[in-house]
């Protein structure tokens, strides 16, 4: 609990944060852009993880249990991503979104 | 095994045997044999059927067998046959036997051939036999699906365009038809103890608002693969680019079963919604009937004449059973037996002389008559009988047909038949048409003079397919009066 | 006495064509033609043996002539009350049109062998005419309305297979379609009205039908439809089929025609037997034609008989073709025969038309046959069918020339030739009834002596022409007949008829009226006399004359020019007009239309695959915006 300070502000904060990276998600072009939105979002949700445990039950730690998961996943995550976008950069040698669209029709 | 499982097992066993064939010629005789075997039991079925019947079995369906299949919907296998079964059993086990010979010299792929061939047979057998809506819906399909490779590989012409109208029309109804079979289902009982079986349903009244729904939906499912104006455009461009054999069983046999699926489901199940419904559809079918008449005399296509003959003729099959008594009925289940031989001997004869000639086109073949003798003659009479001559199944049909349509006091029902009794002139313009251009007149070009004359297995297949046609036309009282007693039941629901 | 061998006149040519027809290609020509000959002579004999029997024994039971049903046998059920038999009915105009059908049949299957010699398809020929005869045989003894237009139909396409013999000459085939085409046209009248009759009757049996005391006759006429009563339609639709069959105005275009087939088939078929088959049907049907309506049907049938009788004659006039003139006569001739059908009373003298009818039918079948095959005879010297290419015959063929003349006697109406009698009976009929047909009749008869001698003297006199090679006598198998018939036509009008045949069965008394055979022959007399003068010798009285005439002799050349009418209808409205735009809108609308719904899905799908964009930021776009409209939707409701 920081004095001063009520969950309203960081949830505030979060949830810019959460747009920020949803935002950047849709609009990036690069891939590795995408890939720290989806960073930001986690984050996002790794802070209202910690704040809820916190502000609301004091008293208990399962909401810090889950940030850590979710750091830890994250952390794999992006390892597993890195790798794919580098595999993938070697063989068209772009990192770009459009140049990805092999789902289509 | 019970004798009309064997219809679907002998085709699955020829089937088998057939993948173990390495040359046309081992194709061809396993294919012979395994249709030899089903002529023999479709002939053993008719006497068995006779016997059966004259034992004092007075049941709607004789030969009836049920197993359970899928428990939780209660699908089951449920089959039996009437007269009605056993005339059309017949006419597909001859059909299919004179297709194999027509085929004795099919070049390419001769295994597959046969065996898409016989798969169509096992489809066909299967749907005449089946007394669970589910099953006959199952069947309908396995005979359908073959007719997109029979047609899309060894077609001519516009082959896979026509293939693909074809299936896609026929899946179009299939649809229709699976969402009636549903609509039945859940009518079939009003406990909640739902059933696919054609005679358990026939014991409910279906509530006659839903009637009213179903119906169409129903009929339109059945009747597109029995040409019903306007849905008959598949068929002369289907019929037109399927090989000789394909054609024959396709309009032979496979479009009967729309006119048999209208009599056993539509009519029989949906009694109430059949009267409300029938006017419009007699229109539908009166204008098939003198429509496809006209359009085949504009034909240049020997193909297309015979199609457009089809969907003119079958227009009657349609006609006859919407004008709902027993007389037209009968005539309608003669006319589609009728049909089925004659079209089917139209497409071997055409198939003979385009393989001899190498075009369809009337207006550049002549004076066959001097030079292939057999196969003109033939052609002479399938066309006479095709126009109704007296001594041919044809004549007996719409005899049967207009005398029982006219039973109707009302003036719509006499004007319907007025104006479909008018195609007996229209055909007789558009087979003597083909006749005198083709077959008389003096011989068109020098190379014709060449063509070789008709082989042993074309002969056979074409009396296979003639013989049936006179008995019918000559001793009809014996057909008629089975199918009148298999009738009955059936009347008597419509009353 | 028992009937039940009757069945054995049918089916004795129908196993000769099955034999002859099946084996053809194997059978020695020869034994074809014996086998023909000897099946046809065991059924005369049959037809004479019935005649003789029915006619001198026991046919009459307390003076009216029974309905005799030799043998009956179920064909087919339709209903509880309609079933089609297939049987023998024995009755006076049954027996004599089977004398009529076997004598003729027989003098053609003998005439034949000289006449077809050497043509390829020999037994083909032979398997028709048997075909043809047993479908006639079974037509005229039919026991029920049904088993006469099953036969109805089959004597046509006989008629069709036998004109379209010479299958390999574009006109055979085009007349030989036409012929069944037009025919089967009017057939779906006939069809129709036995339709109609068998539905109010419930019965297609002739016996129920015609019985005047039966319920047709007397309460059919209840519901009425323009007019008349259901009943008469339907007997106007079944005299459209007669009309059609026996080549009456305005269905008459495929007589003509039909003389593209072998000259004996002419002589049988289409002047002796299968044309009259109309006359016979009304016949047959008398008793509802007469008190349906107050015999209104009847008075139709009258005019139309009437009126072609002088349509036919006048064009008759025009034709160089000789077998076409003979084919207008004979549509002229059987004008006479329907024309007296239609003024005949029903008992006693009053039905006088009737016999009358009857008699000129048996008379004419012997006469006009005797003409064809004597045409037939000059065809077969000199190759060729026209007037232009004859000419001063006499000489050569002797025996052709006399019975040509015989029988050209005996249809112009000149004592004591068979016409004369028969011709005389229906003016006399006519006269009784109606004044303007007597005089039409009148003037018809003077018209069918014109044209007959001037193509007899055509033929035989006239200026001789120069031929390839010299025309000799047909041999004796061709003479024969000739003599034969010759003799018919000399004898036949002694029969009297009126002892045998009546309308309702009672024989009478038929009285000679010395005034209208006076001017009946008299008229046939200035007719020859004309001839005599234009075409005896060589002249340009002819030429002046038809000059004389102008268009009307151009119209009747050109057969008023129906031929040309029922073209245009055909072939410019139904095949180019209705049945190509029906072809053109099966193509265009329905076909296209159906194409058009595959075609409106593959658009459809075509726009609506860009949502499916390959983009993973587009789907998830996609699914933020739903998950906010979503959540707004919720927060909304609550």
């Amino acid at each position: 609990m920081i004095s001063g300070i009520s969950i309203y502000h960081i949830l505030t904060l979060t949830s810019i944060l959460f747009f920020i990276g949803v935002y950047g998600f849709i609009t990036r072009k690069n891939l590795i852009a995408i890939l720290i939105s989806i960073e930001l979002i986690l984050n996002a949700s790794v802070i209202n993880f910690v704040i809820f445990n916190t502000y609301l039950y004091p008293n208990r730690l399962e909401g810090v249990f889950f940030s850590i998961f979710i750091i830890a996943i994250a952390a794999a995550e992006s390892a597993l991503a890195v790798s794919i976008i580098v595999s993938f950069y070697r063989m068209i040698a772009s990192v770009a979104v459009k140049d990805t669209e092999t789902l289509k029709y | 095994m019970d004798i009309l499982s064997l219809f679907i097992v002998a085709p699955i066993i020829t089937v088998a045997v057939l993948l173990f064939a390495k040359n046309l010629n081992q194709s061809r005789i396993i294919s012979l044999i395994g249709s030899l075997v089903q002529l023999g039991m479709a002939i053993n079925l008719m006497f068995a059927y006779l016997a059966e019947r004259a034992s004092g079995n007075s049941a709607i369906m004789v030969f009836t067998k049920s197993f359970v299949w899928f428990k939780s919907l209660n699908i089951r296998y449920d089959i039996g046959a009437d007269g009605i079964t056993v005339f059309m059993i017949i006419l597909a086990s001859i059909v299919v036997l004179a297709g194999v010979f027509i085929s004795w010299k099919i070049n390419d792929l001769p295994k597959e051939f046969f065996i898409s061939l016989i798969v169509l047979a096992t489809g066909v057998y299967g749907f005449f036999i089946s007394l669970d809506l589910f099953l006959m819906f199952l069947f309908f399909e396995v005979a359908v699906i073959p007719m997109y490779l029979l047609i899309g590989i060894w077609g001519s012409g516009p082959k896979e365009n026509s293939a693909m109208k074809l299936t896609i029309m026929l899946m179009g109804a299939s649809a229709l038809l699976l969402v009636g079979i549903l609509g039945l289902y859940f009518y079939s009982s009003p406990d909640g103890a739902l059933t696919f079986n054609i005679l358990e349903i026939s014991k409910v009244n279906i509530p006659a608002e839903v009637q009213h729904y179903l119906f169409p939906v129903v009929f339109i499912g059945f009747a597109v693969i029995g040409a019903l104006f306007p849905f008959h455009t598949w068929s002369p461009s289907g019929h037109a680019s399927a090989p000789t054999a394909v054609s024959m069983l396709h309009a032979g046999v496979l479009m009967k079963l729309g006119g048999y699926g209208v009599f056993r489901v539509a009519m029989f199940l949906l009694p109430i919604g059949a009267k409300e419904w029938s006017w419009f559809f007699i229109i539908l079918s009166v204008i098939g009937v003198v429509y496809g008449a006209l359009a085949a005399i504009k034909q240049t296509d020997l193909k297309y004449i015979n199609a457009y003959s089809s969907v003119s003729h079958l227009g009657l099959v349609l006609f006859a059973l919407l004008m709902l008594n027993k007389t037209t009925w009968n005539g309608a289940i003669i006319q589609s037996l009728s049909h089925g031989f004659m079209t089917a001997l139209f497409f071997a004869l055409i198939g003979m002389i385009y393989e001899r000639t190498h075009t369809r086109d009337v207006r550049e073949l002549g004076g066959l008559l001097k030079v292939i003798p057999f196969i003109s003659v033939i052609y002479v009479i399938a066309g006479l009988a095709s126009l109704g001559l007296p001594g041919f199944s044809g004549f007996v049909a719409e005899m049967t047909i207009f005398v029982g349509a006219f039973q109707h006091v009302d003036l719509f029902h006499r004007v319907a038949t007025i104006i479909g009794a008018t195609v007996i002139v229209i055909t007789a313009v558009y087979i003597l048409r083909v006749v005198g251009m083709m077959l008389m007149g003096p011989v068109k070009k020098e190379a014709y003079n060449l063509l070789p004359q008709a082989t042993w297995y074309e002969k056979t297949g074409v009396f296979l397919l003639l013989i049936p046609i006179i008995i019918i036309g000559t001793m009809p009282l014996w057909i008629s009066d089975i199918i009148t007693e298999s009738i009955k039941p059936f009347i008597e629901r419509m009353l | 006495m028992d009937f039940s061998y009757t069945v054995l006149i049918p089916l004795i040519p129908l196993f000769v064509f099955l034999v002859v027809g099946i084996f053809s290609n194997y059978l020695n020509p020869k034994v074809a033609g014996a086998i023909g000959v000897l099946g046809l002579s065991t059924t005369t004999l049959l037809s004479l043996y019935t005649a003789y029997k029915y006619f001198f024994e026991v046919g009459k039971v307390n003076e009216v002539y029974q309905t005799i049903i030799g043998t009956k046998t179920t064909w087919i059920h339709f209903s509880e009350v309609l079933h089609i038999d297939m049987g023998v009915l024995l009755d006076p105009i049954s027996i004599m049109m089977l004398v009529v059908v076997s004598s003729i049949s027989l003098m053609v299957h003998i005439y034949s062998l000289g006449y077809m010699k050497g043509e390829i398809g020999f037994n083909r020929y032979y398997a028709f005419l048997s075909l043809f005869t047993f479908s006639m045989y079974s037509l005229v003894v039919a026991t029920n309305i049904f088993q006469m237009y099953i036969f109805w139909e089959l004597v046509g396409v006989s008629s069709f297979l036998l004109i379209g013999y010479y299958y390999d000459k574009p006109s055979a085939v085009a007349a030989a379609k036409k012929a069944f085409i037009v025919t089967r046209f009017a057939d779906i009248g006939f069809l129709i009205g036995i339709l109609i009759l068998s539905f109010y009757a419930g019965t297609f049996d002739f016996q129920e039908l015609n019985n005047p005391q039966g319920s047709l006759i007397l309460n059919g006429v209840g519901s009425s439809f323009m007019g008349l009563s259901v009943i008469a339609w339907a007997l106007i639709l079944m005299f459209m089929g007669g009309a059609g069959k026996s080549a009456m105005f305005p269905l008459h275009i495929w007589l003509p025609d039909a003389m593209e087939g072998p000259t004996p088939v002419s002589a049988l078929i289409h002047a002796a037997t299968m044309v009259v088959a109309g006359v016979y049907l009304v016949a047959r049907m008398f008793p509802l034609y007469y008190f349906i309506d107050g015999g209104f049907v009847l008075q139709i049938v009258a005019y139309v008989g009437a009126f072609t009788s002088l349509f036919a004659g006048v064009i008759a006039c025009t034709q160089n073709d000789i077998k076409r003139v003979l084919a207008f006569s004979t549509m002229s001739q059987i004008g006479y025969m329907m024309l007296a059908l239609g003024v005949s009373g029903f008992s006693g003298h009053e039905g006088l038309g009737y016999m009358a009818a009857m008699f000129h039918l048996f008379t004419h079948a012997m006469f006009k046959a005797l003409l064809f095959l004597g045409a037939g005879s000059v065809i077969h010297a000199v190759h060729s069918n026209m007037m232009k290419d004859m000419g001063g015959l006499r000489k050569y063929m002797p025996i052709s020339n006399i019975t040509f003349l015989i029988a050209a006697l005996a249809i112009s109406g000149i004592p004591p030739f068979a016409g004369f009698f028969s011709k005389d009976e229906i003016l006399v009929a006519a006269l009784e009834k109606s004044p303007l047909l007597f005089a039409i009749e009148w003037a018809v008869a003077g018209v069918t002596a014109f044209y007959m001698f001037r193509i007899y003297f055509g033929i035989f006199w006239g200026k001789e022409n120069s031929y390839a090679h010299t025309p000799h006598e047909s041999p004796w198998v061709m003479t024969i007949p000739l003599m034969f018939l010759a003799l018919m036509s000399i004898v036949a009008g002694f029969i009297p008829f009126s002892e045998f045949i009546a309308a309702d069965r009672m024989p009478f008394e038929a009285h000679f009226n010395i005034l209208v055979s006076t001017v009946s022959a008299s008229v046939g007399v200035v007719g020859i006399v004309v001839a005599w003068i234009f075409y005896k010798s060589e002249n340009n009285i002819p030429e002046r004359v038809s000059k004389a005439f102008g268009a009307f002799y151009t119209w009747a050349f050109h057969k008023f020019y129906f031929d040309e009418l029922y073209l245009f209808v055909t072939k410019k409205i139904i095949f180019n007009g209705v049945s190509a735009s029906f072809a053109w809108f099966d193509k265009k609308v329905v076909d296209d239309g159906m194409i058009g719904i595959g075609n409106a899905t593959l658009n459809t799908s075509e726009k609506i695959k860009k949502l499916q964009s390959g983009k993973f930021q587009d789907y998830a776009t996609w699914f933020i915006l739903g998950a906010i409209a979503l959540t707004l939707y919720f927060l909304s409701k609550n």
